[in-house]
């Protein structure tokens, strides 16, 4: 994780209507300098709006937005210390790359010899050496991509806003992406604020997820507590395969689903409070019937590469387990989960 | 049978380009001819062509079609652009009765926008001369502008304006560096319509001048009440510099691009 310093943008209770439908429904956070902070959520959910708002294409309904605590709503776009990486590239089509990387310092009326200089280092940490002269609509997907990254990083934003821009790129290109993206930011050593829908590429590059859903914070944290610790059946169900399941809490450490008790972690319910559980596919064991403390049929095995996947029904519902071992349709199996493998979280409001 | 069938439109095209051109070929032919008959070629003189010069005149015309035709094509292109990027930030409702209101000038017959303008200027005490001929030519070059423009400025990518702004452009910056250049072949379409349009109109320039104000249409309308060579020789030299910039405006950028290939090629190998 990398070492975080001051808070540099803060929003409070930011809300935004557009037509009637509220996109954002008061939004609180805070985003620290060297960052790496995704907003992960469906579409629709509100996270380009939050960017857009933070480069100031757009501005707030209400609420405040703090950078270095100072509030910059009604500072313009080009007046703001951050620059953004668009979902499409926006390149300018009738400059060369070496013009589209150098147009923001050329703005800014940059002595040429620093343009030259700043432009050729940053063409490099892309990788793009020697593409100066390139007619930017003849480059493919990737490398326009470099480009746009390089056109906002030569300016040294404070903050740098990343509207979905992997989202062009095919499966493979993606993932070289992400990873270069990633050393890109530590060698910068800037905030990236970095927007996607896809949830694997933010648990792999972030530092912190924000999971969204209709236009409010469902959930703040590093991608391992994301992941481990849902608080809620949306994030359960949005980051990874999740089996949720409506329980009690008997008392601490004590967790009752589906007629039967399980030993658990969690703490600090309400006794016999009504509670949701989460079991991820690959926690799950199989084992003998006699020593499953859930017994079921083998109902459906799909292979998928690394794992087969496995729909074992119990008397109450079905189970979805990922396991390595595999499994012949109609046979009786026990299943067993590790105390510590249970998650248990409050029951949604809605 | 698809021997014949092709024979035939052969004859066809030829016959549909001989109807065309054969006027414009006379008009050159007899702008040559020594004598001032219009049907019999007597021999070869230059003497239409020196004529046309001294005569002041036509001379005066020409200034006047060609200064109006920039000054109009000048003022009409800032105007019809600056419109055009207006009306494609403005609300729906407001875009299209624009879009409806600007078709009606360019729809309607020469002849009632040029009894509008006449009479309007002489309602306004407006005296009429080379002023009212610009403001005329103003009028009815900016929708063709708005037509051509338009288009482009709609399929401009919102983004490209925002990433402007992003890298610190003000909104006239990013006027000026970004969504210009992106719309410029609509901008150079608007120019060379409103050009030619202001260029050869007759009817509108003829209700709306005065004061001894001719431009080339109007003094050659005047000439034709009697034989007078020197108008074809007037055509001649207009022909001649249309094809010029045909030939000019169609050769340019196929060299122009073949070079730009040949360079990018040349890069790719080097690299």
């Amino acid at each position: 994780m990398a070492d975080m310093g001051n808070c540099i943008i803060e929003l409070k209770g930011i809300t935004k209507t557009f037509d009637d439908q509220q996109v954002l429904r008061g939004i609180d956070l805070n985003i620290y300098e060297n960052e790496f902070l995704t907003l992960l959520g469906p579409s629709g959910c509100g996270k380009t709006t939050i960017l857009r708002i933070i480069a100031g294409f757009i501005e707030a309904d209400g609420g405040e937005l703090l950078f270095n605590g100072i509030d910059i709503s009604k500072v313009p776009p080009y007046k703001r210390e951050v620059n953004t990486v668009f979902q499409k590239y926006a390149l300018f089509p009738f400059l060369n790359v070496y013009d589209n990387v150098a147009f923001g310092l050329n703005i800014k009326k940059v002595d040429k010899t620093i343009v030259d200089q700043k432009v050729k280092k940053t063409l490099k940490l892309v990788g793009l050496e020697g593409f100066d002269k390139r007619d930017v609509t003849l480059l493919s997907g990737g490398q326009q991509q470099r480009v746009a990254i390089a056109r906002a990083l030569v300016n040294e934003p404070k903050v740098l806003l990343l509207d979905e821009p992997l989202g062009a790129l095919d499966a493979k290109l993606r993932k070289e992406m992400q990873v270069e993206l990633k050393k890109i930011q530590q060698e910068v050593g800037i905030t990236f604020i970095f927007v996607t829908h896809d949830q694997e590429e933010a648990l792999s590059m972030s530092d912190t997820v924000v999971v969204m859903n209709e236009g409010k914070i469902q959930q703040i944290g590093t991608p391992v507590d994301i992941y481990n610790e849902p608080e809620n059946r949306f994030v359960a169900n949005f980051i990874g395969e999740s089996n949720i399941i409506g329980g009690n809490m008997i008392r601490d450490c004590l967790v009752r689903f589906d007629d039967v008790d399980f030993p658990c972690v969690d703490k600090g319910f309400k006794e016999n409070e009504e509670i949701e559980v989460v079991l991820r596919p690959e926690d799950i064991d199989i084992v003998e019937p006699e020593k499953g403390q859930l017994v079921g049929e083998v109902t459906n095995v799909v292979f998928k590469g690394v794992h087969y996947e496995i729909m074992v029904e119990t008397d109450k519902r079905q189970y979805k387990i990922h396991t390595t071992d595999i499994q012949e349709v109609g046979t009786k199996v026990g299943l067993c989960v590790d105390p510590d493998l249970i998650h248990v979280m409050y029951t949604m409001e809605y | 049978m698809k021997k014949k069938s092709r024979v035939f439109s052969f004859l066809y095209i030829i016959l549909c380009y001989l109807f065309f051109y054969v006027p414009i070929l006379v008009t050159v032919v007899f702008s040559f001819n020594s004598s001032k008959s219009l049907t019999k070629f007597t021999g070869f003189s230059l003497r239409w062509y020196t004529q046309l010069i001294s005569d002041q005149e036509i001379m005066a015309a020409v200034y006047v079609s060609v200064s109006i035709a920039i000054f109009a094509t000048a003022i009409s292109t800032v105007l019809g652009t600056i419109t055009a990027i207006g009306m494609s930030k403005s609300k729906k409702v407001l875009r299209d009765t624009l879009l409806s209101v600007n078709n009606i000038p360019i729809m309607n017959p020469d002849i009632v926008t040029a009894i509008g303008l006449m009479i309007l200027f002489s309602s306004m005490m407006i005296a009429k001369g080379y002023i009212t001929m610009l403001l005329a030519h103003v009028a009815f070059c900016t929708p063709y502008v708005i037509t051509s423009v338009y288009p482009k400025v709609r399929s401009l990518d919102d983004s490209l304006a925002n990433a402007a702004m992003d890298l610190g452009a003000t909104p006239f910056q990013t006027l000026m560096k970004v969504i210009i250049p992106s719309i410029k072949p609509g901008i150079y379409a608007g120019i060379l319509l409103a050009f030619t349009m202001s260029f050869d109109d007759f009817v509108i320039s003829y209700f709306v001048t005065g004061n001894g104000v001719q431009n080339i249409s109007i003094i050659v309308y005047n000439m034709t009440k009697r034989t007078n060579p020197t108008i074809n020789a007037l055509s001649t030299i207009v022909i001649a510099v249309i094809l010029v910039a045909l030939i000019i405006g169609n050769v340019v950028p196929a060299i122009y691009n073949k070079r730009k290939d040949k360079k990018v090629k040349m890069e790719e190998n080097a690299n």
